[in-house]
């Protein structure tokens, strides 16, 4: 089967259980690929060859014996590596993590290989997920497959180059601002992050605690739903998680948006916004309009808050989060100290990177006595601010809609000297972490250098199945998007 | 620039974050941290007075569960990661005189 990595993750698990193709010929095709591409793309920190293959063989069997019957079983996946996967080596793309194997795999995972997932490998990514291009990886920078001379987005970079590449047939990422649906959007690929609590954080190294949600990275919205469903569960081991019983995402596969309420926030389409990306966004919305859903702009308020909100609440968390990488039960140790706090500080010193280095810098300075006030409490005040702003929003609207990110994928190199500018790049997406929103990117269009642009849909808390809905009605309407692999 | 960041400031941050910044480190986190606070300053702007704190979007307090063990003994692959280890323990340098 020479076109087996065009499939979708459901089509292949359906050619799978039709007896078509098997999970071993699944995994050896996308290995090839991963042999033939990957030294240019840099997707994969590692690859598990031998475990995939014996995986596959054994989810291979389960199915024959009719053990295994969802519809993922048997398709290989991608993981984020900052997800733990006991065994496997799992760095954050961070040398201070560079030798780290757990013990134990995250939630998400486990659930992913009951559903019968192969797991491939682990994908690049911003060091600790802080980063918007993928290059503050200590592994080397992923490359998009659209262009190679052009960053994949971040900081789930490697998760979604590798889908948009077919080095896999769907990825997990992590979203704390903006994370899975940014990338999703420079790569040309569909993006969900969940309502804060749907999918479990354990086993996710902890970045910003309170903003970090997992999700899917995929072909499509019927992969995106499929994977969610398999992924979301309510978990004693994460205290945040929720209870949620309408999880069955899948049944929102629905091509109709008749009677839906869809606001476009006037604030997202002002200056700093490309032409381009502007163009496409509202055509997607003018179709969704056509397709019977009631469009109209309206005023959201705060935009502009959110970023200095987001940054101050995210490096604190991140300060303290990442205080447990001390060189004593894993990761890096410096050779060559004196004494207790001179190890700490010179393991710490040379294990992380220039930009977790300024954000745990900038998070110890507003958690600091005299300073929480006026930096830490404040931004939790405007975060609340921000969060009525929403949910005013949302009395009117089913969901709102709006670009993913102002530009498309910058060119490799550009966007690390200024920090300020980098953030100013994730507008779009980092407010939804802040109010706990889902929020889900798919491709509408491409600009004149063919690069991929992004249409975001951000729903209510709990709304997942209204954005899963109208999604899919789009891309019903829009047809197959080109792959980063034939360019068309 | 509005925000100056002291010398001193840099040496009690650097302190607090347990990290140890080269000469050129400490001028160019100076700099960068200064930036990043006169951006922050501009939640200056909104009056948030009689604002609550949003620490969490939910309304969750306290989250229990029984103090059950569930998992099992792993000490050999954990203290495998240990940068370095002996007779079952961590190995830390010397803490006390």
């Amino acid at each position: 089967m020479s076109d087996i990595l065009d499939m979708t993750a459901v089509e292949l698990a359906a050619a799978i259980r039709a007896g078509k193709t098997t999970a071993v010929e699944a995994t050896e095709a996308v290995l090839a690929r991963i042999e033939e591409k990957d030294k240019e793309l840099n997707c994969y920190v590692t690859v598990c060859r031998e475990k995939a293959l014996a995986q596959a063989e054994a989810v291979q069997a389960k199915i024959e014996a009719g053990e295994l019957t969802g519809a993922l079983a048997g398709v290989p996946v991608a993981i984020k590596d900052n997800m733990c996967t006991e065994g496997l080596l799992t760095t954050c793309s961070s040398k201070i993590l560079g030798n780290f194997v757990p013990t134990f795999s995250a939630e998400a995972v486990l659930n992913l290989e009951k559903a019968g997932a192969v797991i491939i490998g682990k994908t690049n990514m911003d060091e600790f997920a802080m980063g918007s291009t993928t290059e503050t990886s200590a592994f080397g920078e992923t490359k998009n497959p659209w262009n190679t001379e052009h960053v994949p987005g971040g900081s789930s970079g490697g998760s979604a180059a590798a889908v948009a590449a077919e080095e896999c047939f769907y990825a997990l990422g992590s979203d704390t601002g903006g994370s899975i649906r940014q990338p999703a959007s420079f790569c040309g690929v569909v993006g969900m992050k969940p309502t804060y609590g749907t999918v479990s954080r354990y086993g996710l190294i902890a970045y910003g605690s309170s903003l970090d949600q997992i999700g899917p990275l995929a072909k499509d919205v019927t992969d995106c739903a499929t994977i969610l469903e398999v992924i979301a569960s309510h978990d004693e081991k994460d205290s945040t998680s929720v209870a949620r019983e309408d999880t069955d995402f899948t049944k929102a596969l629905v091509d109709d948006v008749k009677g839906m309420k869809i606001g476009i926030p006037k604030d997202y389409f002002g200056e700093g916004l490309d032409e381009e990306v502007k163009n496409a966004v509202l055509q997607a919305a003018k179709m969704l309009e056509e397709k019977g859903a009631m469009v109209e702009e309206f005023d959201l308020s705060l935009v502009d808050y959110a970023i200095p909100t987001y940054y101050t609440i995210a490096a604190a968390e991140a300060s303290s989060n990442l205080e447990r990488f001390d060189g004593i039960k894993y990761g890096y140790r410096t050779p060559d100290y004196e004494g207790l706090h001179n190890m700490y500080k010179k393991s710490r010193s040379e294990g992380f990177g220039e930009e977790v280095k300024r954000r745990i810098m900038l998070g110890s300075f507003v958690l600091s006595s005299g300073y929480y006030d006026a930096y830490y409490l404040k931004a939790l005040k405007v975060k609340a601010l921000i969060k009525k702003a929403f949910d005013d929003a949302f009395a009117k609207y089913d969901m709102i809609l709006g670009p993913a990110a102002p530009t498309t994928a910058p060119k490799l190199g550009e966007s690390l000297t200024d920090p300020i500018q980098m953030y100013l790049g994730d507008i779009y997406t980092i407010a939804v972490n802040l109010a706990g929103l889902p929020g889900i990117s798919l491709p509408c269009g491409r600009d004149s250098k063919g690069l991929p642009i992004g249409l975001q849909l951000i729903g209510d808390c709990f709304q997942e199945k209204k954005l899963i809905q109208a999604a899919y009605t789009y891309e019903k309407g829009r047809g197959v998007f080109p792959s980063a692999v034939k360019k068309a | 620039m509005a925000n100056i960041i002291s010398d001193e400031t840099i040496e009690y941050v650097g302190i607090l974050a347990k990290l140890e910044l080269s000469d050129a480190e400490k001028e160019q986190a100076k700099k960068d941290m200064g930036r990043m606070l006169d951006y922050i300053d501009k939640l200056g702007e909104l009056d948030t007075d009689g604002v609550e704190p949003m620490s969490h979007v939910f309304p969750v307090q306290n989250v229990f569960r029984e103090d059950m063990v569930t998992n099992s003994d792993t000490r050999e692959q954990l203290l495998s990661n240990a940068p370095e280890q002996k007779d079952g323990m961590f190995v830390v340098p010397k803490t006390f005189d």
